[in-house]
């Protein structure tokens, strides 16, 4: 593995709670925990591979794949629920080919589901990448898609 | 102290000269929610328009104020003038109110909406007289969209850290006399006096005790402590060194979810304007009180809302909760006895311990004392964020502040999705913990939900259960198997393939997971099925007998229809639609073949939006099936 892991362990102490900010800083710099990573983290808090896999597979954030270019993410909280939030998914799911929790072939959109964002006045929202687009609909999303290549 | 007392008179100067300001001054509420309606946008305009007409003017970026709907909010206090608030700016009115209010001077009352001020001003009303705002009460919420969420100068101006202050002149017993004399209890769900977790804690033996804010607010509808943290990090800053010094922990540990981002931050940079205050660290305002705080991000698991599963995943592991005794007041983080407070009631503390426990008695009633924060939601006219007494009806909260009903109000869900839905016959019911338990729902951490008629009573239930039962941790059987087989019953009905005994199951399933599953997630996962199976029967009945679903949501249940008088046949809908299912020719009405429709929507959405055609696309109750 290159450095930068290294580097991003020697920030965390050598015990077990450290696991979930360790794995997340691991996500942050690659993107997603590949099982070389798994295994530096081992070596590092002393912990078997298994423990790594039995608490990251627990938590939603943490994703085992390489990621496509941009995040797609659809909010389905119940505010934006009740206002057409399932459509929405349903209709990238068509659109891209792609069941929720994938990456498109040519890895441009990762499609996943959020509980909440937080926007529901402003229901439905969907993010993608760091934006958060409100009061979407199927045919502003199907637009707003087009700026992303 | 002195140095604090300096600070703190400092901090007051400056807040005064922003009041008798001689520049302008432009506020832009730029929480998450502003952001998201483009708020951003905005402040790179009004750079922009600054530097083009050579003003002078500071721009500070507030909080959220409430008003979702009228977001993004853009202020300006011209010296001289109080502030006037603007709401729903965009990039063509901003340069119309810039060049009238601050060129010139005078407010543009038309796009006005409120002002600050004493009075009406210009025919604009005063901000906090306008009916949304009118009867709520502001105790929690008391700075947001007030103040500079990253400036510790503005918080100690308005008296920030006074609480603080006031607890370190006092024992901790005291402190947790005051906190019991005010009657607090927990703003997390349960209602659970606040001192009387803490005297466990307090009676608890230990060296090590642990304080943990329980910032996992991951209740899809509510996003009250997000907006708080976002607005105010402060006051839930300082409710920690209250809370954590009544019950004798030297170490805070804020659990907040990874999905708040900009909370995130602020309470970063928050944590670091203490330090650098002598508010955080050892000896906090030369008393003999060493406090310290972490910030823990969560990794996306609902069920860490609850305790114990909360200091597992702060542990490192699993978040899964284990059963109790022994509470974590008792042993609790890495064994030792530990309290975990939400936000609110943290950021509530503060208040009781600068205005004293008498002063907060004042509001709400006997046994549910002061105000709480809700995310009024779903399909209310005015969604917002706001904070009212408790007891409160709830009818002055849809109607009088939430503005109705956009249809026909059908339905309102309180406590999320551990919570109940309630129908029109309880809308003068109290909102308070016992009225709420005792219709079925719980007050949990407030989120509100209206629905109207166009929401469908069994795909609401679907969709709670599926949620708790997505994220059930699985430990328990109750819950993982019982939620799961819940979930498909409900999949059935609203594929109109139910039968009246399946009601009956999932109703007898419904109490065995209430008495059975381990936590509070497995515990009150069926509250949203059996309470509208008990207020919302005959929709149930509808979907199995009739096969209809009367708010045209089910899909299995419902088609798309041309309606040819009214189709113009512009053609929009014939491009929109992803299978070709929609032909015709031009100017001619269109058809629609129902074999090929996935029904998506795409063209139900782009008649009504382009005017000649008008709405010739509807959805509709299928005719009944043989």
């Amino acid at each position: 593995m290159p450095e930068p892991i290294e580097s991003i362990l020697a920030k965390h102490n050598r015990k077990q709670d450290e696991l979930i900010p360790v794995l997340q800083d691991v996500q942050k710099e690659y993107g997603y925990i590949s099982p070389e990573s798994v295994k530096n983290i081992s070596k590092y808090l002393r912990i078997t591979e298994n423990q790594i896999y039995g608490v990251s597979s627990f938590y939603a954030q943490f994703r085992f794949t390489k990621p496509g270019r941009h995040s797609l993410k659809v909010c389905l909280g119940t505010a934006c629920h009740v206002r057409g939030g399932a459509t929405l998914l349903e209709m990238l799911e068509r659109g891209l080919g792609i069941h929720c929790g994938e990456t498109t072939s040519d890895k441009r959109f990762d499609l996943e589901r959020v509980a909440c964002l937080g926007c529901c006045a402003l229901s439905p929202v969907v993010q993608i990448d760091k934006e958060i687009y409100s009061r979407m609909t199927v045919n502003k999303l199907t637009e707003q898609l087009k700026d992303y290549e | 102290m002195n140095k604090i007392n300096k600070k703190i008179s400092l901090a007051k100067k400056k807040w005064k000269d922003l009041e008798d300001n001689t520049d302008p001054i432009i506020y832009v509420g730029a929480a998450s929610c502003g952001r998201a309606a483009g708020a951003l946008e905005l402040l790179a305009g009004i750079d922009e328009f600054l530097a083009e007409n050579k003003v002078a003017a500071r721009v500070i970026q507030v909080g959220c104020i409430g008003p979702c709907y009228l977001e993004p909010l853009v202020d300006i206090k011209i010296p001289g003038q109080p502030r006037v608030s603007y709401n729903n700016v965009n990039a063509k009115t901003l340069p119309i109110i810039l060049k009238t209010h601050l060129l010139k001077g005078v407010p543009h009352a038309k796009l006005a909406l409120g002002n600050f001020g004493k009075e009406s001003f210009y025919d604009i009303p005063r901000f906090f007289d306008l009916p949304m705002l009118k009867p709520q009460v502001r105790i929690v919420l008391r700075n947001c969209g007030f103040v500079d969420p990253e400036d510790i100068d503005q918080y100690l101006a308005l008296d920030g850290y006074q609480g603080l202050m006031n607890a370190l002149k006092m024992s901790p017993d005291e402190v947790i006399g005051v906190v019991r004399q005010a009657g607090l209890r927990g703003r997390g769900g349960a209602g659970f006096p606040t001192f009387k977790k803490w005297t466990v804690c307090r009676n608890s033996p230990g060296e090590q005790k642990y304080l943990i804010c329980n910032a996992d607010e991951g209740d899809p509808g509510a996003f009250m402590n997000r907006s708080l943290i976002e607005s105010d990090p402060h006051a839930l800053l300082e409710g920690m060194l209250i809370a954590g010094y009544a019950i004798g922990a030297s170490k805070g540990v804020i659990y907040i979810r990874a999905e708040y981002p900009l909370a995130i931050e602020r309470l970063k940079k928050a944590i670091g304007q203490m330090r650098e205050n002598g508010l955080l660290g050892n000896k906090i305002l030369d008393s003999k009180f060493n406090f310290e705080i972490k910030i823990k991000e969560g990794a996306g698991a609902f069920v860490c809302g609850e305790e114990t599963a909360l200091i597992g995943s702060i542990e490192g592991k699993r978040g899964m909760p284990r059963s109790r005794p022994p509470f974590p007041a008792i042993s609790g983080l890495y064994g030792c006895p530990t309290i975990i407070n939400n936000v609110e009631t943290l950021g509530t503390l503060p208040n009781i311990l600068r205005n004293g426990a008498e002063w907060y008695t004042k509001f709400g009633k006997e046994g549910n004392r002061g105000t709480k924060t809700f995310s009024l939601v779903g399909k209310v006219r005015r969604p917002g964020l706001i904070e009212v007494q408790l007891g409160t009806p709830l009818r002055e909260i849809i109607f009088d502040i939430g503005g109705g009903v956009q249809k026909n109000f059908k339905a309102i869900q309180t406590g999320g999705p551990s919570g109940g839905c309630l129908s029109e016959e309880f809308l003068d019911l109290p909102v308070d913990y016992e009225s709420l338990a005792s219709v079925g729902s719980i007050m949990g951490s407030g989120g509100l939900i209206i629905m109207d008629d166009d929401t469908c009573i069994v795909d609401v239930a679907r969709y709670f259960l599926d949620f708790t039962q997505k994220e059930s941790c699985g430990k328990c059987v109750p819950c993982r198997v019982g939620t799961r087989h819940m979930v498909e019953l409900l999949d059935k009905i609203t594929h109109g393939e139910g039968t009246p005994e399946d009601l009956m199951a999932l109703r007898t399933l419904g109490d065995t997971i209430k008495k059975g599953a381990l936590c509070g997630l497995g515990q009150t996962a069926p509250n949203p099925v059996l309470t509208t199976l008990r207020y919302f029967r005959n929709e149930y009945l509808e979907h199995i007998k009739d096969s209809r679903c009367r708010a045209t949501v089910c899909k299995d249940l419902i088609e798309y229809r041309v309606i040819k008088e009214k189709c113009t046949g512009c053609q929009s809908c014939v491009r929109v639609c992803p299978t070709g299912a929609i032909s015709g020719p031009r100017s001619e009405p269109h058809n629609l073949d129902p074999t090929k429709c996935i029904k998506c929507r795409s063209c139900y959405e782009i008649c009504r939006f382009e005017a000649i055609a008008g709405d010739a696309i509807v959805i509709r109750s299928a005719e009944k099936r043989p």
